[in-house]
């Protein structure tokens, strides 16, 4: 007997900006365009200082199909092609152009046009679609597969991360863009089920996708129980489809397409207008932040601009990150850019992102009860502390996501994910030995 | 502008913590140590008091010592402490107890590491060690006031032949001799289902030891298998120590096995042992089997490829 879901946890939602429509920000007077926003090769930059750019021209790209080109979000002249430091800890090349206000659109910006498979896919790489969701995979190295394979495409519209309710806006106000985005998956991918994913306490978003997807058959909406981590890759195709992703496998190895919600918007936009990914749709919210809001910012403003444009900050804030609570990044100061993948930027006061110091573990079990994967968070950390790489392969790390469930129930308030990332670098040393 | 602060992930945790557990522990065993005032007068309640203060500061003062990190604040001690002094008779002198909360504190917990690090339920070390040190006073029972004798008697499973439904009420209200918190099964399983409600603990392992108490005592052909689970310690170590997270299996297959373990062991020794009592025995016994109960009922994770006799089979479940 199948369980219907995997196991979940409940966490606050705060969605305080759901509905709201997004405000458009005003052209920021710089932006800095990391040549790695996706997982793959990094771009090489094809622009050199002093050289005029405008919206939607090509700035970083690569020959390794793995990657996805780069564009320039405002039109200007490039001031310095220098490396910087990304919030990961890798150092990457980056483009900042200098804006000039006239937000001039590059000339050659003109819809794609599509003739069969593989013009579809070079569009998609054209875009520079990577995965919205936060991942940030190349979205055209995703869909390169043989659509005999692809028995489902699940549309991921979950958003289960506290906070972020950029995809609901998505779903809710842009329903054009995805209706153009699921006429396409179905005429490339015909044998394909689409499922739109949509957890329930986003009845909007619900009730527009059923209106939209109505006269479209190989389309259905699934609604999901509100609760984390719905929107993980593994964790949607089992609740979906009751499919199970083997370890060291990818979802199309079990005939299982997933993408985002707001990757698959773009794609309609992109086809439509072949205007490039050049903004996102960011919620930006927190404690620490006076205007909460969903900002439409171009790619490369800073944090510090995005406060800006939100009123500015509250006092100091205690943590900034990339995306949701459960699994954002931390970034260390606020010239940090929006990338292709940044889904939201949270000011958080030290009330809301409280650090409790770790107490020893009482063995309570209910990391053990909230893991999804049915991994035993409290054996990993004892092991990774050990530095017992075969207990560690025994008790399957690998195949911990890092959704946090574990560590944000853990009474004794352990760093059970840090301990799972430290592990897992463990067991990948080892393996290169 | 201040540095911001950098860490992995998740930024935000439930407002759960190891101390609003105890504290609710805590809270649970209160309608207990209320009986127990009602019952045996205030003398109960200097003893809870005496043997929470004892091992309070024993593990104060072992911190200290050894110029550890202080943990009293984590309110275990405080647990430990209650249940310690819940399994002495009400006429137990002060400095025998005082002695049992000593042993419960450092021998059965601070000396493995503190809280966490223990293999044997803290209490019941302390209660062994007490039973074999004054079986004579550990064994003394008074039986409460307002009884027709007020002087010593045996505990109800003591004398099981005696026990029949017609004193079933005097039973489960624990208007009869023993230790002062083990008695009112009534204040226990309030107590219990308290901490059910709160998500503490889980049914599973009370369910399962009483359970298996009944039918292996059927099985084993002893006196009154159903009067007499609510006889003895079975409501107290049920609830209240068989659960003890340190000393209890993770999974929910090892919580099943582990309390029909007890189950099945308490009634072997109360049917064939010479102790009347097993409920002590049996945790312990079971405790030191937790890590083997837990290797063995480990779920498999999703996704997870397992080997099977050197054949890689996919896992899809």
């Amino acid at each position: 007997m199948k369980a219907k879901y995997l196991k979940s946890i409940h966490v606050p939602h705060y969605k305080r900006t759901a509905g709201d429509i997004p405000n458009r920000m005003d052209l920021p007077k710089t932006v800095t365009i990391p040549m790695s926003m996706h997982i793959g090769a990094p771009c090489t930059p094809v622009v050199k200082v002093g050289d005029h750019v405008a919206i939607g021209q090509i700035i970083g790209d690569s020959t390794a199909f793995v990657s996805a080109p780069i564009h320039a979000s405002i039109s200007g002249k490039v001031k310095a092609v220098d490396t910087m430091l990304l919030s990961s800890g890798a150092l990457t090349t980056a483009v900042t152009i200098e804006s000039d206000g006239l937000g001039e659109v590059y000339s050659e910006v003109k819809p794609p046009v599509i003739t069969d498979f593989d013009s579809f896919i070079e569009a998609v790489r054209a875009s520079g679609c990577v995965g919205l969701g936060g991942a940030g995979f190349p979205t055209a190295a995703k869909l390169k597969v043989d659509p005999e394979k692809v028995d489902y495409i699940l549309v991921n519209g979950a958003e289960c991360e506290p906070y972020i309710t950029a995809d609901t806006h998505t779903m809710v106000d842009r329903t054009d863009r995805l209706g153009k985005g699921l006429d396409t998956l179905h005429w490339f991918y015909p044998n394909a089920k689409i499922i739109i994913g949509i957890e329930d306490n986003k009845k909007f978003a619900i009730e527009s996708m059923q209106e939209l997807t109505a006269d479209m058959p190989n389309v259905s909406v699934q609604s999901l129980p509100a609760s984390y981590p719905q929107g993980g890759e593994k964790v949607l195709i089992y609740n979906l489809t009751h499919r199970v992703v083997p370890a060291g496998k990818l979802p199309i190895d079990v005939g299982c397409i997933v993408i985002n919600a707001t990757t698959l918007s773009f794609i309609g936009k992109y086809l439509m207008t072949g205007l490039p990914l050049v903004t996102k749709c960011v919620t930006i919210d927190g404690g620490a932040i006076r205007l909460p809001q969903n900002l439409i910012v171009p790619i490369g403003t800073s944090m510090m601009d995005v406060a800006e444009a939100c009123n500015g900050l509250k006092g100091d804030p205690f943590k900034v990150l990339y995306g949701g609570p459960m699994m954002g990044i931390s970034v260390p100061d606020l010239e940090q850019p929006i990338l292709k993948s940044t889904n939201a930027v949270l000011f958080l006061t030290e009330k809301e992102a409280k650090i409790t110091k770790p107490s020893a573990c009482i063995h309570c079990g209910r990391c053990v009860d909230a893991c999804p994967l049915n991994l035993e968070p409290t054996a990993l950390e004892h092991a990774c502390i050990a530095k017992d790489v075969d207990e560690l392969n025994k008790l399957n790390i690998m195949l911990c996501m890092e959704c946090g469930s574990c560590a944000f129930v853990c009474p004794a308030k352990r760093n059970l994910v840090e301990s799972h990332k430290l592990a897992k670098s463990l067991v990948k040393e080892a393996q290169a030995r | 502008m201040n540095r911001l602060t950098v860490s992995v992930s998740p930024h935000i945790r439930s407002g759960n913590t190891t101390q609003k557990i105890m504290l609710d522990v805590i809270i649970a065993l209160m309608p207990a140590l209320i009986v127990s005032i009602i019952l045996y007068g205030f003398r109960s309640l200097l003893l809870t008091v005496i043997s929470v203060i004892t091992c309070v500061l024993g593990e104060l003062i072992f911190e200290k010592l050894l110029h550890r990190e202080v943990t009293i604040m984590d309110l275990s001690a405080v647990v430990t402490g209650i249940l310690v002094a819940f399994n002495v008779p009400v006429d137990m002198p002060i400095w025998m107890l005082v002695v049992g909360a000593i042993a419960a504190i450092i021998l059965g917990k601070m000396i493995f590491g503190g809280l966490g690090c223990n293999f044997m339920n803290p209490a019941l070390v302390g209660r062994i060690v007490m039973m074999f040190s004054f079986t004579t006073a550990m064994t003394t029972y008074s039986v409460p006031a307002g009884t027709v004798d007020a002087l010593t008697s045996a505990t109800p499973l003591a004398v099981m032949g005696n026990l029949d439904w017609s004193n079933f009420k005097d039973l489960v209200l624990g208007i009869h001799g023993g230790v002062i918190g083990e008695t009112c099964c009534v204040a226990l399983l309030a107590g219990g289902i308290y901490l059910i409600i709160r998500k503490v603990i889980k049914p599973i392992i009370p369910l399962c030891y009483i359970g298996a108490l009944m039918l292996f005592t059927w099985i084993f052909g002893g006196p009154q298998p159903i009067l007499s689970v609510f006889a003895g310690g079975v409501f107290l170590g049920a609830f209240f120590m068989a659960t003890d997270y340190v000393t209890s299996p993770i999974t929910n297959w090892g919580k099943v096995i582990f309390g029909c373990f007890i189950g099945f062991i308490t009634a072997v020794i109360r049917v064939f042992g010479n102790y009347t009592e097993g409920v002590t025995f049996a945790i312990i016994l079971a405790n030191i089997l937790v890590p083997y109960i837990n290797d063995l009922t480990r779920r498999k994770p999703v996704g997870a490829i397992v080997e099977k006799k050197g054949k890689k089979v996919k896992a899809n479940d």
